[in-house]
């Protein structure tokens, strides 16, 4: 009896221990970190509903070409910009098919009315679609789209005109973000007419590689390749959405074959990661920066030489090595190497304590003083453990006399503090939306994002003036030249510690082909095959 | 016996009052703001948060909010997510079958383990195998559920590969959501392997979730039962000559388990609510998770509508194990 009793939970577990194994060969099953807001990328901001949404089911007018930053057309074959840069005319692809669903059958070709309508149900009032699903399309109003877009004109049923009150470089990348994405205005019309306008955001199809078949929230998402897609039908016939919130389980779902591609490892498992013959960990650099902005309106940061004693006083590779554990590189500049204008020539200031206490001499606070540093309550890519990071600069800020307290917030409370202008100094970060410079330059550091995300609430007049020019033009080399003269004044000027680009990590198992990172932060599955 | 459930009954209004209270002070007193917090880094201006604010209601002052909130669940209404924007219901009814069919199997497990250990624990007081139960329950109950949870999936689905890590079922069966008690759906489905598929998943989360509740049982099924042991009236039976089995099972276990009732009432509250950990760790979507994640995204109603579904049935469970004891003692049924 006494055998039996210990035994009985193993009894239990071996009689019914099942293998698992028993894939079809051409199911790809992703372990996606989380459950997506919904399926309409218009409304939503986080990079969960992306992967689960845009990426599959839609396309737009412009894409991102796969595993770069580099805009190649989409949904349009063309575009042509008029010379005032006020005028962009888009020639859209023929015969390309909108999916189908249980109670929507499309009976005409993607057209310019999709386009009209996927735009105009973001920016006009007027549209019925604009109050549906709580009608806050953050992106488009953040990318300042809203004010940009004029007037958008169909010239005929394949030929779409956006006018735009001012030029402005950075809208073609723009428009392949997911908020751009295309819907089915004959959908949309059908669900009208029944009452249920609601159903478009949870239903909708799109002109894309998968097509969602089932979601079971916080469990699954299925697709299938959708036969008809224009660029050819997908290299697997079915993708799984495997909703596993915990890294440490993702990891053992993979090791168990239970998913070929998860994202967000933890640091620490990469080591074991790579030595692991079934799995392909697979890494490039993060289009991202995490950084500590100096409060310039708050004593003593006004101070130039202050600054550039902090920057002298950190010790930012003994940061990538204890917070980021190798999965990051120094920061020097405030947008990542990857991006193109990245001002490759400018020298970082190097861990220098004495150099940093001359310098705080200088600016009359040789005894030196006492301030805080705001450190994030949560982890992101550009800095896995803000706490860790504030410590060690803590400790290094001793060692000249600054002695700094650590602060920090629920991160809704840190964010909306930190926008007032209530930090010293604070930990922060960003990650790109469109590879375009101006989406770190002007969101970080403008005079214009100055009381938002502009936290050094750092505004420079001369540098500026070289955003705005580089804004304006549509000529890459003149607009690069702009960004690297603009990376020089940002570096004498020192409104930030740029600490680290992390790297990004995925490990796939070694049977999946043709998977690419891509340098954005979403998932594609398109190319992959199995 | 109605009079005690009438009685039982017209406490439930205060309580209820109660919770409600409590779940929106105490989620409005946590620092933080849902607009902020969808927004992220990004940040949003403050003529949108102006505008969001009104749309999802949170200008109003607080008193007002409450009222609305009360009289929505008057109306059969918990409002919506802030997020997703749909009916919290809605939400709760796809996700809580899920938590029920874990809780049930997790209770099974502990009933049928901690019971009988219990009861040999009692019958063998003071051997080798009484220590041994008592030392294993001990631990059991004092287990870190995100380790123990981490530990058997390394064991039993990394290294010898007899269970699937997580989820409900194997991604290659696709099963209509009919009930959402994924045992029923995937024997409706008559797919072949797709019910087998679904125990296979069920058995680490259930062992999991129930350890702590089967270490309880097990503790109070010893105590109760050496109680009983000693009464005189066991002596007498046994003095009769009566089997050994039947003294214990007929006589004794049935007045023992009426403490034992109680605990297994109490540890459906456990099974309910506590089963985050697990449900995190197994990526079972149920409400446990479901809670967690709106209470970080401040997500007022989901917060304020989930907890008060789960404490009406955590009330209303404590309801029938009093009625229950009725059931197994006529005594009591008798003196109320």
């Amino acid at each position: 009896m006494k055998k039996g009793l210990a035994a009985l939970p193993f009894a239990v577990m071996a009689a019914a221990a099942i293998s698992t194994s028993a894939q079809a060969a051409s199911t790809l099953v992703y372990c996606s970190e989380g459950s997506p807001e919904g399926f309409n990328p218009s409304l939503y901001y986080s990079g969960t509903t992306f992967d689960a949404s845009s990426k599959p089911i839609f396309n737009r007018l412009m894409e991102f070409k796969l595993g770069t930053t580099q805009v190649e057309p989409g949904l349009a074959k063309s575009v042509d910009v008029s010379d005032d840069g006020l005028e962009y005319t888009f020639h859209l692809r023929q015969g390309v098919k909108f999916q189908a669903t249980k109670d929507f059958k499309p009976t005409r070709d993607f057209n310019a009315d999709d386009v009209l309508f996927s735009f105009n149900r973001q920016r006009l009032d007027s549209n019925p679609y604009h109050k549906v699903g709580g009608g806050s399309y953050g992106y488009f109003n953040d990318m300042g789209m809203g004010s940009l877009i004029k007037d958008i004109v169909k010239v005929d049923d394949y030929t779409v005109k956006f006018v735009l009150n001012h030029p402005e470089a950075p809208f073609v990348a723009n428009l392949a973000m997911d908020f751009a994405s295309i819907f089915s205005k004959q959908q949309a019309d059908q669900y009208l007419k029944a009452g249920t306008p609601e159903k478009l955001d949870q239903e909708p199809v799109g002109t894309g590689p998968f097509q969602k078949v089932q979601y079971q929230k916080d469990s699954l998402i299925r697709y299938v390749a959708f036969k008809d897609y224009w660029k050819g039908r997908a290299k697997i016939d079915r993708l799984v959405f495997s909703i596993t919130p915990d890294a440490s389980v993702r990891y053992a779902k993979l090791k168990a074959g239970e998913c070929d591609v998860m994202p967000y490892p933890n640091p620490a498992d990469l080591a074991q990661m790579k030595a692991d013959p079934n799995i392909n960990l697979m890494s490039q650099e993060g289009l991202n920066v995490g950084y500590l902005a100096f409060n310039v309106e708050k004593k003593p940061f006004g101070d130039v030489k202050v600054r550039q004693a902090l920057n002298y006083a950190t010790d930012k590779q003994a940061i990538i090595d204890s917070v980021f554990q190798g999965a990051g590189k120094v920061a020097k500049n405030p947008i990542p190497p990857t991006m193109w204008s990245y001002n490759s020539a400018i020298t970082d200031y190097p861990y220098d304590p004495a150099k940093a206490k001359q310098l705080l001499a200088e600016a009359g606070y040789a005894d030196g003083f006492e301030t805080t540093i705001w450190a994030m309550p949560v982890q992101r890519p550009y800095n896995p453990n803000a706490r860790r990071m504030a410590e060690i600069m803590q400790e290094d800020w001793a060692k000249v006399g600054v002695k700094a307290n650590i602060v920090t917030y629920e991160w809704g409370e840190y964010l909306k503090r930190a926008k007032s202008g209530e930090p010293d100094t604070i930990l922060i970060g960003w990650t790109g939306d469109n590879g375009d410079p101006d989406n770190f330059l002007y969101v970080l550091t403008s005079c214009d994002s100055v009381g938002g995300s502009n936290y050094a609430q750092w505004c420079n007049k001369a540098y500026d003036d070289l955003l705005v020019k580089a804004k304006r033009s549509s000529d890459i080399d003149e607009r690069s030249d702009y960004y690297k003269q603009a990376q020089v004044i940002f570096h004498d000027q020192a409104p930030w510690i740029p600490v680290a680009n992390s790297v990004v990590y995925e490990p796939i198992r070694k049977e999946v082909k043709g998977y690419k990172i891509d340098p954005l932060g979403g998932h594609y599955f398109y190319n992959v095959s199995k | 016996m109605f009079q005690f459930i009438f009685r039982r009954l017209s406490l439930v209004i205060p309580t209820f009052i109660g919770i409600t209270l409590l779940t929106f002070t105490l989620i409005h007193m946590i620092p933080g703001d849902p607009i902020e917090v969808m927004a992220g880094e990004r940040g949003v201006s403050p003529e949108r948060h102006a505008e969001l604010s009104a749309q999802l209601g949170l200008d109003k002052p607080l008193y007002e909010q409450y009222f609305h909130y009360v009289v929505g669940i008057a109306q059969g209404d918990l409002g919506q997510s802030l997020v997703t924007r749909e009916p919290v219901m809605n939400e709760f009814l796809t996700l809580f079958p899920a938590t029920v069919e874990l809780a049930i199997c997790a209770a099974i497990f502990a009933i049928l383990v901690g019971l009988p250990a219990g009861i040999f624990a009692a019958v063998k007081r003071g051997t080798v195998l009484d220590h041994s139960v008592m030392t294993l329950s001990l631990t059991g109950y004092s287990m870190p559920i995100f380790w123990w949870a981490l530990l058997l999936m390394l064991v039993f689905s990394v290294t010898l590969g007899w269970t699937p890590v997580s989820g409900r079922i194997d991604v290659v069966y696709w099963i209509d959501n009919t009930t959402g008690f994924m045992l029923i759906d995937s024997w409706l489905s008559g797919e072949e392997g797709a019910f087998k598929s679904a125990v296979s998943h069920l058995i680490l989360p259930s062992i999991v979730l129930g350890t702590i509740p089967m270490a309880v049982i097990a503790r109070m099924t010893r105590s109760s039962m050496l109680e009983v042991l000693s009464e005189d009236y066991i002596r007498t039976a046994r003095a009769k000559g009566i089997a050994p089995w039947r003294v214990i099972v007929i006589h004794a276990l049935r007045n023992a388990l009426i403490p034992v009732i109680t605990v297994i009432g109490l540890q459906v509250g456990t099974l309910l609510s506590g089963a985050i950990l697990t449900e995190t760790v197994f990526a079972w979507p149920g409400i446990g998770k479901w809670l967690i994640e709106s209470i970080s995204r401040r997500d007022y109603p989901v917060v304020q509508g989930g907890i008060l579904i789960v404490a009406t049935i955590i009330i209303v469970v404590n309801l029938l194990v009093d009625i229950a004891y009725g059931v197994v003692n006529p005594r009591i049924r008798h003196n109320r």
